[in-house]
This record gives C-alpha cells, sequence and structure tokens, in this order.
C-alpha cells in the first residue's frame, strides 16, 4: 500500500477543508477502498474519515425518512421504518455482503462502491479504461459472464455491484451533498453515470464533494415491496440479476409500480420503460411479461452473459407476480 | 504519532501508522495470532473480531487507525479462567478439522447473538415485522460470512445452536 495520511473529520465543514487536499478521498467503512488500495488500483494520497460524522436516521414532518450518510448498511437495514415501509430496502441491504460487511459499510460507502469486475481489479495483467483511461478494455472480450447487458458502451461493460442502490433507484432516493460552492441535491437515478466513453467517471459527484445523506420520499405504496437477487450459490455472492419491485393493484389494475434492476448496468437500472407499460394495465402475467420484455429490448449481450436477459425478464415476472399476490405466476416461468 | 485502542479489555497504545490493518495490527505487532489471516480481502471471515464487544466485523477490511478507543474482543479475550461457552461448543459437537477458521467463527456467532437479540433481519427472514427465531436456515444465512474449506459447517453449526440455546453467547468484555 502506498503511504497514505489519515485524519478523522469531526464535521462536514472539517471533512470538506480536508476532502479538499490532492489526492485526497473520503473514507467510510473501507470495505471497498482498503481493499482496492491494498491492490494498487486506488492510490489516494490522503484519507478523510467520515465515518464519525452524522448518521442518525430521521424521520421528518412529511412522511420523508433521511439516513445520514455515515449509518452502517446494518443501521438502515433494522431500522423500524425502513422494515415497514421500505421492506425493499431491509431485503436489498440483507442479500448483500456478509454480516461483518453491513456492519462496517456506511450507506454513503455503498453508494461509492466500485465495480466488482475482475479486470478492473487486476492491475497487472489487464487492460481497463475504468482504471488508466484510454488503456481499452479486456472485460468485452473476455470472460465476462458477470458483466452489463444494458447500457453499456465498448469502453466498459463493469456493473455496478450494490444491492442497496437497486432499492434506492427503485424508491425515488435524493442523495444531499455538500461541497465547495454548497449544498445540493440529486436523484439517485442521476447520481451514477453510464460509462460512455469516461468510465472513469462514475459519478455526477464535483472533486471534494461529500454524500451527506439519502433521503427516502413517503412512498406509500413501497410498503408493499421486495428485492428479488439471483445469484450463484445462496448468499454471499454478488448479483448475476437482480430485481426491486413496489406494486400497488386497485381493481385489478397496477395503481403504481416502482421497478429497477441490479446486476445489469453500470448503475442501478430504473425500469422506467416497464413502469410506463405497466401503469393503468391490467396486474397480469400477460402485462409483466410485455413490460419486461420491452425493458430489455435494447439489451445487448456479450460473449458469456446472454443468460441474463431472458433471467431479468424472468425474475421482473416473478417478483411482479409475487407482488400482485399470485405465486402460482411466479413459480411457473 | 501513537494511539490507543483498548484490546481484550487492556488500553494498549501503538503506532498510527493509516497503512495498517486491524488484523496486522494484532497479528504482527501485538502478537495475537488468534486472529486468522484468509483471504485478507474481506471474503473468508477468518478476520472476525468484535468491536466494542458485541459488533462483528472483519479486521483484515479495517484500518486499525480508524478504531481509535474503541473496544477490540479477539479470540484471545473470551475466556476467563474456563473456556467461552462457545469455545467449549465447538470441541463438545467437534465443530473444526484444521481449526483456522475456528476463532473467526467463534467471534462472528458472538456478533450474530446480539444482532438476533435485537431482531435484525437476514435475507432469509419471511417477516420483517415479527421476532426472529434462529432456525436452521437463518443459522446458515447469518454465518455465510465465515467460510470452513475443510467442510466442517455441521458441527460449527451445531456448536453455534447449542450454545445460543443454551442462552450462554454473551461476549465477556
Amino acid at each position: 500500500m502506498n503511504p497514505v495520511t489519515y485524519a478523522r473529520a469531526a464535521d462536514v465543514p472539517e471533512a470538506l477543508r480536508l476532502g479538499a487536499q490532492p489526492l485526497a478521498r473520503y473514507l467510510g467503512g473501507g470495505t471497498n477502498l482498503v481493499d482496492l488500495m491494498r491492490e494498487s488500483v486506488e492510490r489516494p494520497a490522503a484519507l478523510v474519515d467520515v465515518t464519525r460524522l452524522p448518521g442518525r436516521i430521521e424521520e421528518r414532518p412529511d412522511g420523508s425518512l433521511l439516513v445520514g450518510a455515515a449509518a452502517t448498511n446494518t443501521a438502515l437495514a433494522e431500522h423500524p421504518t425502513v422494515r415497514t415501509r421500505y421492506p425493499m430496502l431491509t431485503r436489498a441491504i440483507v442479500a448483500g455482503a456478509s454480516a461483518q460487511i453491513r456492519n462496517m459499510a456506511t450507506v454513503g460507502g455503498n453508494l461509492l462502491q466500485r465495480t466488482r469486475c475482475t479486470y478492473f481489479y487486476d492491475q497487472d495483467g489487464a487492460r481497463c479504461n475504468k482504471r488508466e483511461p484510454g488503456q481499452g478494455c479486456d472485460a468485452a472480450k473476455g470472460f465476462n459472464r458477470m458483466h452489463a447487458i444494458l447500457g453499456a458502451s465498448d469502453a466498459c461493460v463493469a456493473t455496478h455491484p450494490s444491492d442497496m442502490c437497486v432499492a434506492l433507484a427503485a424508491l425515488d432516493a435524493i442523495v444531499h451533498l455538500q461541497g465547495a460552492n454548497g449544498a445540493r441535491t440529486l436523484p439517485l437515478t442521476d447520481f451514477h453515470r453510464l460509462p460512455g466513453d469516461q468510465p472513469h467517471i462514475e459519478t455526477l459527484l464535483a472533486p471534494g464533494e461529500l454524500i451527506t445523506a439519502i433521503e427516502l420520499p413517503a412512498l406509500p405504496l413501497a410498503a408493499h415491496s421486495t428485492y428479488r437477487k439471483v445469484r450463484d450459490r445462496a448468499s454471499y455472492a454478488f448479483a448475476l440479476v437482480s430485481v426491486a419491485a413496489a406494486l400497488e393493484v386497485r381493481d385489478g389494475l397496477v395503481a403504481g409500480v416502482r421497478l429497477a434492476l441490479g446486476g445489469v448496468a453500470h448503475k442501478p437500472w430504473r425500469a422506467w420503460k416497464a413502469e410506463q407499460l405497466l401503469q393503468g394495465r391490467p396486474a397480469t402475467l400477460e402485462y409483466f411479461r410485455a413490460a419486461a420484455a420491452a425493458e430489455l429490448a435494447g439489451a445487448r449481450p456479450l460473449r458469456d452473459n446472454g443468460f441474463k436477459i431472458a433471467l431479468a425478464q424472468r425474475t421482473i415476472v416473478a417478483v411482479l407476480s409475487s407482488l400482485a399476490g399470485d405465486t402460482s405466476m411466479g413459480d411457473s416461468i | 504519532m501513537a494511539m490507543t485502542l483498548r484490546i481484550n479489555g487492556s488500553d494498549t497504545t501503538v503506532p498510527a501508522d493509516p497503512r495498517v490493518s486491524l488484523l496486522d495490527l494484532l497479528r504482527e505487532q501485538l502478537h495475537l495470532t488468534g486472529t486468522k489471516k484468509g483471504c485478507d480481502q474481506g471474503a473468508c471471515g477468518a478476520c472476525t473480531v468484535l468491536v466494542d464487544g458485541k459488533d462483528r466485523i472483519l479486521s483484515c477490511l479495517a484500518l486499525a487507525v480508524q478504531y481509535e478507543g474503541r473496544a477490540i474482543t479477539t479470540i484471545e479475550g473470551l475466556a476467563d479462567g474456563a473456556l467461552h461457552p462457545l469455545q467449549q461448543a465447538f470441541i463438545d459437537h467437534d465443530g473444526f478439522q484444521c481449526g483456522y477458521c475456528t476463532p473467526g467463527q467463534i467471534c462472528s456467532a458472538i456478533g450474530m447473538a446480539e444482532e438476533l437479540r435485537r431482531g435484525v433481519p437476514s435475507h432469509v427472514t419471511a417477516d420483517l415485522a415479527a421476532p426472529i427465531e434462529l432456525t436452521h436456515d437463518e443459522l446458515r444465512e447469518r454465518m455465510s460470512g465465515n467460510l470452513c474449506r475443510c467442510g466442517a459447517y455441521n458441527g460449527i453449526a451445531a456448536a453455534i445452536d447449542s450454545a445460543i440455546a443454551e442462552g450462554h453467547e454473551e461476549a465477556r468484555s
């Protein structure tokens, strides 16, 4: 590991001041950054520990929930309000990593975790545009079973590894930021970028800008929501495909729906197209299938990951069917 | 620069090098070699220790400087004259073969017991609002961050199950 300085920020202004140093990185639980530093993929000159900044989870009068960025993944998953009003979020978090890692990892850090593409990690043996801009991408024609099918580019086919962020994308979460020029907010669905020809730029964060909180808007239909993750083993593995969904059915019609996918793109993939097709339509297998097919219509398979297109569609249909109360539909596909 | 951590009940002052993981601090500087280095990248759980007597974490991914002023419990800090009940349960139920993953398994199980007491849900919890019962599936899911390459899982699960059933799971810190 390269030489690095360390300072613990006592408050946001101090964090911003320290974060303005050259090659500074904010440090949360360290579960991703420390690993990447050891691999020399990340080489910060200064670490600014932000784990002692606010991590409070606050219910606000307008029904929203404000989650301090330093809250641990476990704290958010076990919060009674999250379990009852946003169950997909609890389910997404506990589907990720292991209990030990969830106890360390912060909410802010979860948004900023880097891809688990093995070519990105392979400093000595592989080319990666994310690690070294302009170098080329060995994943595009390599072993790419885990890689993206939606929104990828010739420069990068990596996926975003977070489970939590998939639920946040579906829940219309808002990211609160603080920087040298003051505070601002961004919808989570805009916070992460698609790779384009600059895959090394993963978010809209300005240099030195800090995530201070995540806001979950009041969203009554989210009380009826879930998260389903398909992976190579039953626990402690990254998603091949995952689906976060909330569904409200009234008189047999879709009165409200939120849908997002994980494991398929460079960012948590909000299924806007499928949602639009479902709104106001019958909550039936036929419409669920059509919406899933439309969402995946633009998918581009790589050598090894073509199976994800059907898998994503089937998982969407299974999750929507189970939320609609017809488990037989989910089981039969 | 120096810093102080409370390791197994004793205030311990060590140099504050930001590159040193909590795992390497324990093993290389304090010679507490009970905590094991398996993968050193957060995949195996062999390095699991407890923070403030209750929260299980991976010491390989933890920079030691982040834990200044905190209490760390390792496998060496569990026995108090007699073996900790979980240590005894691992012997009684033959919860190991080579033993390399055992310290991490035991610290992890103590942390799991605390999470159960708080009612933290897991991936296999069916009802997020109901009290949690430590079923066969719950135990295995909650311990999935601790790998055993010998495959002694049946004995490990039996040991943890019996120790928790007997209510002896609390960490002495």
